[in-house]
């Protein structure tokens, strides 16, 4: 049997497959299957109907934040329109499951696939544009997609919105926020996997190419406009599979929540979750949601005290100014996000009582 | 000619992002009116030194730790740039950092920053004068200028500024031989003739000690030899290891390469 | 024809007022590279201060719209200060990001002081400035709006082109190590970029505030529309966030007018995707000089 690895002390790697490795030490892997053990065996029973629906969103938000970091993270490209991706997923499998008659295990996937394309279509800018010019195509993405959205009465009934039929896998009916849990995380999982794989392979060094130097990469013979596309497309990917998964958990979806505040709050998640890092886009999501609900409790509170609800003070003005300190914040004070804060948190202990 | 110290620098270690130590205790002293090459192979901080003196290393993440820089008898260590650049201190970038999307004229007038207010034109005439190309190119945006121009252009932006003290990083990156000697002899002119202190780093050390006064060798963040240029030019292991000559003081070719390095004897 | 005439005159009309929204925006761009997402909310800040200044604490117009724009200038000042020098030399993702939750902290205030409601200035310009063309009217607002247009674009080209601080401020945007290299005082410079955009847009605020009312939302989805009009005439150019302006006022307004209402506000946006995919830095936009 081999030796257990535990903390190196410094950088010890002989062969490229250790470099390569997702998990440094069997310590870090043993601690992924207690975590796993633990998220899918004693959660669900422990948790009341009200955090699991909060876990629920966390899992189809992170799902989207991994595709949009992918796409501002390793490969550069700003976009400001992940928001309409997300409901083009939405749409996609609402339409599916209703029009078409797709079973649940078959219009996520479908949807996906739609949203990717769609992605693509919207990334073909980046023929020429780079930069600012760039984001702002995206940002008129957007728009046109939301207008499409609400104004495409045939394809989409308009604001009337859609109604899913519940999810079912094989005839079994799975309509409980528990089973959706087990949905939800089986394929953040997934996700997540792909996404860590996909940029050890010379796809993900080629977005990080790109990234770091566009000239630079096409003169290595990366062609970047293909590459660019892809990254569109994987990033809608996720976003619509995301997509997918929260119309069917709402059951009735309308065009209202795609709009450009829903891209800015993904963005912020990207950065409040460390931009370049997958684990990190969870992280930002479990904050951003977090921080959603925690508001929604706060502002719970203070409407039942009786003089404040008279002063007429509302949710939205208190919501906006605390996700506006909260990304303020993060700049000014860790640009690198939560994934670094875990970072040393975590190489405190390992390093403790020495810390350098 | 005159000689008082300009600049002294006792001692001093640079430490970027609170780790990585670059000068480890680097004195050099500047006399007036003398220009000064600061020479040695990449890596030996002589970049990081010029940016110790004029303030830019604060950009980097970088701190002057220990030591102290004084100019004309005020510690200049660790302060901003733009009081540095007001003292008459002037750095020209490594890789000439034009700005690109201003022309010619626009770049040059971005050197009177340090005296905004005041007319710079009889200035723009003598720069044209010491480089005549820009004149044709006043138009031109700086973008599309050519390796030489440009090089011409920084120098020409610095001297806007009135510097008393002039840090010229490797003005010879990149230029063809022909181009650097033409550089090169308009600093030494502009040495003469303005009266101006340059400290230059460079990779062509045989062209540096030429119009040098004084040089120091650096390697590894620390200053390992020091003296005027000519004692330098004769030292066998400057000879070997920086103008590419045999120690007997023949170009060196090919056939004759030993088979063993010589040691550097200051280590 | 007349109701031709009268679309194109209210295109022109609005066209001036989105160039002008956008100058203030152009302005950051030009000194910093920053895309500002809370110009919207600057505008909305400087339209308040002024109903503020003007209805409630009663001033005269000649005297509270200078308090005003002192006030913006002073607030783009502080929001400089405070929020945007910690991250010089960061990378301008994060500073992007900053200035989006900026937007969200000022919409959140507003909304807290004001609310939603629609408020208007009492009437304050004299009637004799609207101009009667035949059938044509055009209102002493959209005047006033057009003439102030023109003067600040000309101002500012002016000041970017000739003055010293405006080639130091270019020099900022387009290097910023060899500008601090010079001597450039690059935290003044930002701080000044900020300061005189937060002019402008308070300044535009307050004209599109007497047009339309003034309203949180309806002013900060103004400040998005600011962006196909600044990314049309190419994101550095003063003469183009007004010329892009003009093309997107006139768009809308036919559109409205011919076409449906509803598409009204993606009409921009489409007409700048297409455009930018022929011009890929807008109309009047530098090119970018990449040489490797």
């Amino acid at each position: 049997m081999r030796k257990l690895r535990f903390h190196p002390c410094g950088n010890f790697n002989e062969r490229y497959e250790q470099e390569l490795t997702i998990f440094e030490t069997d310590f870090g892997r043993a601690s992924l299957v207690v975590g796993l053990v633990i998220l899918f065996a004693v959660i669900p029973y422990a948790s009341g109907p009200y955090l699991l629906y909060v876990l629920n969103m966390v899992a189809i938000t992170a799902i989207a934040a991994i595709g949009l970091n992918i796409l501002i993270g390793f490969t550069g490209l700003l976009s400001l329109g992940h928001g309409a991706f997300f409901g083009v997923g939405a749409y996609a499998a609402a339409i599916l499951a209703t029009d078409a008659g797709f079973p649940f295990l078959l219009a996520v996937p479908s949807a996906g696939l739609i949203t990717a394309m769609v992605g693509t279509l919207f990334g073909l800018p980046s023929w020429r544009l780079k930069g600012l010019y760039l984001t702002i195509a995206t940002l008129a993405g957007q728009f046109i997609i939301e207008y499409l959205l609400v104004h495409w009465e045939g394809l989409t009934k308009g604001t009337m919105g859609i109604v899913l039929p519940g999810i079912s896998i094989f005839g079994m009916a799975l309509d409980s926020d528990r089973s959706f849990f087990y949905i939800a995380y089986i394929c953040l999982i997934v996700m997540t996997l792909l996404a860590v794989n996909l940029m050890r392979t010379s796809y993900g060094r080629a977005f990080i190419a790109i990234r770091d130097n566009d000239r630079a990469a096409e003169g290595m013979g990366i062609p970047i406009l293909s590459y660019k596309l892809l990254s569109f497309a994987i990033s809608s990917f996720y976003a619509g599979v995301a997509g997918a998964l929260w119309a069917y958990y709402m059951i009735s979806i309308t065009t209202e929540p795609f709009n450009l505040g829903l891209s800015v709050e993904y963005i912020a998640m990207v950065i409040i979750g460390g931009l370049g890092s997958i684990v990190g886009s969870i992280y930002g999501a479990l904050f951003i949601v977090g921080l959603n609900e925690g508001l929604r409790w706060l502002t719970g509170i203070l409407m039942s005290v009786d003089m404040l609800s008279s002063m007429g003070l509302s949710m939205a003005p208190l919501r906006e100014i605390a996700f506006g300190a909260a990304i303020v914040l993060f700049i000014l004070l860790e640009p690198r996000g939560l994934a670094e804060v875990w970072r040393i948190i975590r190489s405190n202990f390992r390093l403790w009582p020495f810390s350098y | 000619m005159e000689s008082g110290i300009l600049l002294q620098l006792n001692n001093i270690s640079v430490v970027y992002s609170d780790v990585i130590q670059v000068l480890k205790g680097v004195s050099l002293s500047v006399e007036e009116n003398r220009i000064v090459s600061l020479l040695g192979s990449n890596g030996a901080g002589k970049t990081t030194t010029l940016k110790a003196i004029s303030g830019l290393l604060k950009t980097e993440n970088g701190k002057v730790t220990d030591g102290d820089i004084v100019y004309r008898e005020s510690s200049i260590q660790n302060s901003p740039p733009e009081t540095i650049t007001r003292l008459g201190i002037i750095q020209v970038l490594e890789g000439r950092q034009p700005f690109k999307y201003l022309t010619i004229e626009e770049n040059l007038r971005v050197g009177t920053a340090t005296r905004w207010g005041k007319p710079y034109k009889k200035d723009m005439e003598l720069i044209y004068d010491y480089f005549p190309p820009l004149k044709e190119r006043r138009k031109t945006l700086a973008g599309y200028c050519s390796g030489g121009e440009l090089q011409m252009l920084v120098m020409g932006r610095a001297l806007m500024a009135h510097p008393k003290l002039l840090l010229l990083d490797e003005p010879s990156l990149g230029l063809a031989p022909l181009v650097v000697k033409e550089i090169f002899a308009i600093i030494e002119r502009i040495n003469r003739e303005q009266g101006t202190t340059i400290i230059l780093v460079e990779q062509n050390a045989g062209m540096a000690l030429q119009i040098a006064h004084y040089g120091y060798i650096m390697e590894n963040g620390r200053i390992v030899m020091e003296g005027s240029s000519a004692d330098l030019k004769e030292n066998p292991d400057i000879k070997e290891f920086y103008l590419g000559m045999g120690a007997s003081g023949d170009a060196k070719s090919y056939k004759d390469v030993k088979s063993y390095k010589r040691r550097k004897r200051w280590l | 024809m007349e109701f031709f005439i009268q679309l194109l005159v209210n295109g022109l009309s609005i066209g001036f007022l989105y160039g002008l929204a956008a100058m203030g925006f152009v302005m950051i761009f030009k000194a910093s590279s920053v895309l500002n997402f809370a110009h919207g909310e600057l505008m909305a800040l400087g339209a308040f201060v002024f109903l503020v200044l003007i209805s409630w604490a009663g001033l005269p117009v000649y005297l509270a719209f200078p308090l005003a724009l002192i006030g913006c200038f002073i607030l783009g000042f502080v929001v400089e200060r405070l929020f945007l020098r910690p991250l010089i030399g960061e990378p301008l993702i994060y500073v992007i990001m900053l200035t989006v939750g900026l937007a969200s902290i000022f919409k959140g205030i507003m909304l807290f002081i004001w609310g939603g409601n629609l408020y208007t200035f009492p009437d304050f310009l004299p009637a004799g400035l609207a101009i009667h063309w035949g059938s044509v009217n055009i209102p002493p607002v959209y005047v006033v709006s057009i003439a102030i247009g023109l003067i600040f674009l000309m101002l500012f080209g002016l000041f970017f082109k000739y003055s010293s601080q405006g080639i130091y401020m270019r020099s900022v945007a387009d290097n910023q190590p060899a500008a601090l290299s010079l001597g450039v005082h690059v935290r003044k410079v930002f701080a000044l970029s900020w300061a005189i955009a937060a002019l402008v847009a308070g300044m535009s605020g307050i004209v599109l505030g007497t047009i339309n009312g003034i309203n949180v939302h309806d002013l900060s989805s103004i400040g998005l529309k600011v962006f196909p009009v600044v990314i049309l005439g190419g994101l550095d150019s003063i003469g183009g966030a007004v010329i892009g302006g003009i093309i997107i006022g006139l768009l809308e307004t036919f559109t409205g007018g011919y076409l449906s209402t509803s598409l009204r506000d993606v009409v921009p946006y489409m007409a700048l995707v297409f455009i930018l995919m022929v011009k890929p830095y807008g109309l009047f936009g530098l090119v970018e000089i990449e040489r490797v």
